[in-house]
C-alpha cells in the first residue's frame, strides 16, 4: 500500500495504563498509517475510550511509548498542546460548550488556539458547518439543537483546528437511532477525504464500509487487528468471533 | 441568609403590621419626634441618618468587587492537582476564616500601619478587612463552583489545544460563574450587614451616623429602630434582586 511507506501517523509501542492498581492497557501496540481509517470495537470496559485517550493524553500512560504526528507524548504541557493541536476528538457526549453558539464554539480554538482573526476562523467554521451540512444553523445554541446536530457541530469543531488525524470515541452511541445515519454519513466522507482516523464505534456497517483495519480488544489488551474482510469472515480468536456473533445477530 | 424557601406574602404583610402597631402604640416609651420630618430637627436628623448609605453601599461593593477577585484567585490553586498548591489554598481558607471579622477590622486599621509604614484610610482599612474575610468564602464558591463543571468541559477544551488559562476564561468559568451567581449575591447581603462593623474604627456609614445621633440626642429606641429599617429596606432589595436574577438563569438553564 501507498500510505505504509511513510511513517506511521499514530505509533503505540508496548503500553500499559493504570487506574490504581487495575490495569487499563496491557502491554498495547499499534500504528496507525497518514490516510488509514482504523476501527476499534470490543466489549464495554475493555480499554478503547482508554487506548484512545492515550493518543492526545487525556489520560497519561505509565509506560510504553506513543508518537503522533512525528511527535513524541512525554513532555510538558507545551509540546502537548501542540501535538493535541494536530489530534481532533469527538466524544461520546459531544461536549459542545453550551454557553457559547454554534459558531462561538468553532471559532474558539482557532482564535484561541491558533492566533486566527476572527473574519478568518469565522469563513473557516461556515466552511466546515456546510462539511457537516448544518450551516443554517451557526447563531444557535447546542441546546437548540437536536442530538445529531449537536454530534455534527463537535465534529466540525475539531476540524476547524485543521487536524492531521481524528479521533472518534463512540460517537453515535448517545444518539436517537433515526440520527445516527447523519453523523455517520459526515464521517464517511471524512474517511473518503482520506483523513486519518480511529473510530472506537459498534456500527459495524460502517466500518465494513470505510476501515481499512478493524482492531479488536479485550480486557485491556488488543486481540485481533486484520482487515475488515478477514475480520468480519474469518476472526482468528474465539473473543472476537464470540463478540462479532453477539453484535451481529443483535 | 438563605433563600431557600419563598417567605411568601401573608408572612410579610404580617411581619410588616406587627412592626407598625409596635411603632405607633405605647406611646409612652417612644419619642418619634427625633426622627419627625415634618419637624424642621427630625428631618436635619433623618437626612443625617441616611446619608451614610453611600457610604454602606460603597463600602459592601467595592468590598464585594475586591474580595470575588482575591477569591477566584485562591481558588484556583484549590483545583489544581498539585498538592502543595492545594495546601496554600486550604491554608488561606482556613486561617481567614478563623479571624473575626472585628478583629480583622481593627488589626488591619491600627495594625498594618505598623508593619507597612503605610497611612491607611477609614475606607480602605474597612474595605481590605471586608474582602479579606470574605474572600475565603467567595474561595469556596468559586470552587464548588467550577468542581460542578463537567470533566467532558475540559476535555473538549484540551482537545481543541487551549491553554489554561484560555480553558479557564472561555470555557469554564463563563459557565461556573453563572452557577454561583446566587451564592455570590447572597454574600453582597452578608458584605452589606458586615459593613456596619466598620463603624468602630469611625467610617460614616449608616451605623456610625445612628451611633452618633444617638449621643446628641439620646433616643437609642428611635434612632436604632430607623437604623434596622435602613439595613432591612437594603437587603431585602438585595436578595429580590438576588432572586429575581436567580428565577432568570433558571428559564435561562430552561431553555
Ligand atoms: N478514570 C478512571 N478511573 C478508574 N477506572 C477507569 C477510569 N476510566 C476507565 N476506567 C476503567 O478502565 C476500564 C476500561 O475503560 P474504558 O477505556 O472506558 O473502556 P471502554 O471504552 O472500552 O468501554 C474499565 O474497566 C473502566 O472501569
Ligand atoms: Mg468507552
Amino acid at each position: 500500500m501507498r500510505a505504509q511507506q511513510l511513517p506511521p501517523a499514530i505509533s503505540i509501542r508496548g503500553v500499559c495504563k493504570f487506574f490504581g492498581s487495575f490495569q487499563a492497557l496491557k502491554d498495547v501496540s499499534l500504528e496507525v498509517y497518514p490516510g488509514e481509517r482504523v476501527v476499534v470495537c470490543g466489549p464495554s470496559g475493555s480499554g478503547k475510550s482508554t487506548l484512545i485517550r492515550c493518543i492526545n493524553q487525556l489520560e497519561k500512560h505509565e509506560s510504553g511509548d506513543i508518537r503522533a504526528a512525528g511527535v513524541a507524548l512525554t513532555g510538558g504541557s507545551d509540546s502537548l498542546r501542540r501535538i493535541r493541536a494536530k489530534i481532533g476528538m469527538v466524544f461520546q457526549q459531544f461536549n459542545l460548550f453550551p454557553h457559547l453558539t454554534v459558531m462561538d464554539n468553532l471559532t474558539l480554538g482557532p482564535m484561541r488556539a491558533r492566533n486566527m482573526p476572527r473574519e478568518q476562523a469565522e469563513t473557516l467554521a461556515r466552511n466546515y458547518l456546510e462539511r457537516v451540512k448544518i450551516p443554517e444553523q451557526a447563531g444557535k445554541y447546542p441546546r437548540q439543537l437536536s442530538g445529531g446536530q449537536q454530534q455534527r457541530v463537535a465534529i466540525a469543531r475539531s476540524l476547524c483546528m485543521e487536524p492531521e488525524i481524528m479521533l472518534f470515541d463512540e460517537p453515535t452511541s448517545a444518539l436517537d437511532p433515526e440520527m445516527i445515519n447523519e453523523v455517520l454519513e459526515v464521517m464517511t466522507e471524512l474517511a473518503e477525504s482520506r483523513m486519518t482516523m480511529v473510530v472506537v464505534t459498534h456500527e459495524m456497517g460502517f466500518a465494513r464500509r470505510v476501515a481499512d483495519k478493524m482492531v479488536f480488544m479485550d480486557h485491556g489488551e488488543i486481540v485481533e487487528t486484520a482487515p475488515p474482510e478477514t475480520f468480519f469472515h474469518h476472526p482468528s480468536s474465539q473473543r472476537c468471533k464470540d463478540f462479532l456473533r453477539q453484535i451481529l445477530t443483535h | 441568609m438563605k433563600s431557600a424557601s419563598q417567605p411568601g406574602k401573608p408572612a410579610f404583610l404580617m411581619l410588616i403590621s406587627g412592626l407598625a402597631l409596635l411603632l405607633s402604640g405605647c406611646s409612652g416609651q417612644w419619642g418619634w419626634y427625633v426622627v419627625n420630618p415634618t419637624t424642621t430637627s427630625g428631618m436635619n436628623n433623618l437626612q443625617f441618618l441616611l446619608s451614610g448609605l453611600v457610604n454602606t453601599v460603597l463600602l459592601s461593593l467595592t468590598a464585594i468587587c475586591l474580595s470575588i477577585v482575591a477569591g477566584l484567585l485562591i481558588a484556583l490553586p484549590g483545583l489544581s492537582s498539585h498538592r502543595p498548591l492545594r495546601g496554600v489554598n486550604f491554608c488561606y481558607v482556613e486561617l481567614v476564616r478563623a479571624v473575626p471579622i472585628l478583629v480583622l477590622i481593627l488589626w488591619v486599621y491600627y495594625g498594618l500601619p505598623q508593619i507597612a509604614d503605610v497611612s491607611i484610610s477609614v475606607f480602605w482599612a474597612g474595605v481590605i478587612a471586608l474582602a479579606l474575610s470574605d474572600s475565603a468564602f467567595e474561595a469556596e464558591i468559586f470552587r464548588a463552583g467550577i468542581q460542578s463543571i463537567n470533566r467532558g468541559q475540559y476535555e473538549a477544551a484540551q482537545s481543541i489545544s487551549l491553554n489554561y488559562r484560555d480553558t479557564m476564561r472561555f470555557v469554564i468559568l463563563p459557565q461556573a460563574i453563572k452557577r454561583i451567581l446566587p451564592a455570590l449575591g447572597n454574600q453582597l447581603v452578608y458584605m452589606l450587614k458586615m459593613s456596619s462593623l466598620v463603624s468602630v474604627i469611625g467610617m460614616q456609614e449608616l451605623t456610625r451616623k445612628a451611633n452618633e445621633l444617638v449621643v446628641t440626642e439620646y433616643r437609642p429606641l428611635e434612632i436604632y429602630t430607623i437604623l434596622v429599617l435602613e439595613y432591612l429596606a437594603l437587603i431585602l432589595l438585595v436578595s429580590a434582586g438576588v432572586r429575581w436574577l436567580e428565577r432568570r438563569l433558571q428559564t435561562d438553564e430552561r431553555h
